[in-house]
């Protein structure tokens, strides 16, 4: 029977992509990051990211027992959920907040919404947001043993000078994963080369926020303090892995390079004139929240398809 | 009696202006900080809401058709003046921490709602009785979300810390703006898990956005929901 000819409806030629491999992907890519964030905070870092991600995958499973659907967990989309939710964690954060953060992210901004595909801002980054604000004083106390210092970011808001090498590295204050640059690029080339994401958006969010801090940074062309900015804070790991979420970002070329000004500008104007030293998360999940505006505006125009004219001319 | 403890019922598990009518969601959000600040708007708007179906339904033959909205809007911004007058004078800290939206209450869409749709049609008595059960509803449901907030968000309950700060970090988030929003939206995917349940009991309440007039002979919709009259009726 296996010469048979089968019969059915394009399409008839697939790529081997599915959601599983692009999610192993992602993982694969944010290895150099996660270990080096375990080599630089140590072993409750380990624990918190375990944690994190077992209250995702578990969030998941029992949300879809509860509705009775069939349960996604294997298609490890919560399992990257919850690894870049710990990764934007601060390491002294108590586990339970940290727990709590999964569930909110998966319960309320992914499944509340339908599953993955469906919700409209990156669940990670909502829930950071919302740890942020239900715990502001646990979500920015970086006091480690071996940084005793404040970050980076906000030793420059205050005018002080910061080593732009241990910025690269990650040898500095931060949440577990935003420290180390390297770390970071390592893993962006990594998706670049797996092609599981374009430079459009990054590379459109990086530029617009380098422009920006020239302008209104307050510091000139100090080619030190931009360089220095860009090394610090999350904007790197917000840039190639949060802003490039399949889900929460535009599928039009041009839609992506409009999304990543967006983000450049929101997180230049949180950086300079917020409350907060920080601002990428708010940044990206604002513009999150643009992207069917910016698809609608966006929409490619067909092959052969000519301009209406406007009537009365 | 019955009509009059029907519509108690009507207002405060039927046809509630929080849960099912989604009416006067401003002040829901915005004053629900506390459970003390919602049992406090939900009276005040309570006592408006009474006098001004009262006022209104024995106004209600005078009262020219063209001009009612006008009129409704002063009997009811006269009474908003009363209260908040009042509540200066004797409840200084609550009128502090409502602000802005006791003098808002003229604007609630629960109160021009019952009188668009109750009070201007039906006699002074159960229009009383309307607006007592609506008020009550309203405070119910401004209760139960301040309540929530209250404890999620400072261990208290009604200004009493009954979650010991020793071991239990307050979740900010819901004394503040988006709380608001997420504690309003479970409860009224709670309410709808209730209503579910009585549905398939054989008990239906009302629809959401149910009939508000319960007159299908002067209303407009009633070719929409005319196969739904024994529900609504």
């Amino acid at each position: 029977m296996d010469n048979m000819l089968h019969v059915s409806s394009s399409p008839h030629v697939r790529a081997k992509d599915s959601t599983n491999r692009i999610m192993a992907y992602v993982i694969l890519a944010l290895l150099p990051t996660t270990l080096f964030g375990i080599f630089n905070f140590g072993p409750k870092a380990l624990l918190l990211i375990v944690l994190t991600i077992a209250s995702c995958v578990g969030t998941e499973w029992v949300f879809e027992k509860i509705v009775h659907k069939k349960s996604t967990i294997s298609d490890l989309s919560a399992v990257v959920t919850g690894l870049l939710l710990a990764l934007n964690l601060p390491v002294n954060l108590p586990w339970w907040e940290a727990v709590l953060g999964g569930v909110f992210a998966i319960a309320i901004v992914k499944m509340m919404f339908g599953g993955l595909g469906q919700n409209f801002m990156n669940p990670a980054l909502g829930a950071r947001c919302f740890l942020l604000i239900a715990f502001a004083a646990d979500m920015t106390n970086f006091q480690t043993d071996t940084y005793t210092g404040a970050t980076p970011l906000a030793a420059m808001r205050n005018g002080e000078i910061i080593n732009s090498m241990d910025a690269l590295i990650g040898r500095t204050a931060g949440t577990i994963g935003e420290t180390s640059t390297i770390a970071i690029l390592i893993g962006a080339i990594i998706l670049i080369l797996l092609g599981v994401i374009t430079l459009a958006i990054p590379a459109s969010y990086l530029i617009t926020f380098v422009i920006f801090m020239l302008l209104f940074g307050g510091h000139g062309f100090d080619m030190y303090y931009i360089v220095a900015q860009l090394c610090s804070g999350g904007i790197m790991l917000g840039a190639f892995f949060m802003a490039t979420d399949y889900v929460t970002s535009p599928i039009t070329p041009r839609g992506r390079i409009v999304f990543g000004i967006c983000c450049g500008i929101l997180t230049g104007l949180f950086r300079c004139f917020g409350a907060n030293a920080e601002g990428v998360s708010f940044a990206i999940i604002l513009s999150n929240l643009l992207v069917p505006m910016i698809e609608k505006i966006t929409i490619p125009r067909a092959f052969g398809q000519v301009k209406e004219k406007k009537e009365g001319k | 009696m019955n009509k009059y403890v029907e519509r108690l019922y009507n207002g405060i598990i039927k046809e509630n202006p929080t849960f099912v009518l989604m009416l006067g969601m401003c002040p829901t959000l915005a004053v629900t900080s506390s459970a003390i600040n919602g049992l406090g708007m939900g009276l005040s708007t309570t006592v408006v809401l009474v006098l001004s179906n009262l006022l209104i339904s024995a106004f209600r033959k005078i009262i020219p058709d063209g001009v009612r909205m006008p009129a409704f809007i002063v009997i009811v911004a006269s009474l908003v003046t009363i209260v908040e007058f009042l509540m200066k004078a004797y409840l200084q800290s609550l009128s502090a921490a409502l602000g802005v939206y006791i003098p808002l209450i003229v604007v609630n869409c629960i109160i021009l709602g019952r009188a668009e749709s109750y009070a201007s049609k039906n006699p002074v008595l159960p229009s009383i009785f309307d607006g007592i059960g609506m008020g009550l509803g309203f405070t119910l449901g401004l209760t139960c979300i301040g309540l929530v907030r209250e404890i999620l968000g400072a261990g208290q309950i009604f200004g009493v810390q009954v979650l010991s700060l020793s071991w239990f970090t307050p979740i900010t988030i819901f004394v503040m703006a988006p709380g608001a929003f997420l504690v309003l939206a479970f409860l009224v995917a709670g309410m709808n898990i209730i209503r579910r349940k009585m549905e398939e009991k054989g008990k239906p309440l009302a629809e959401p956005a149910g009939c508000l007039s319960g007159d299908c002979s002067n209303c407009a919709h009633s070719s929409v929901c005319a196969d739904k009259k024994e529900v609504t009726d």
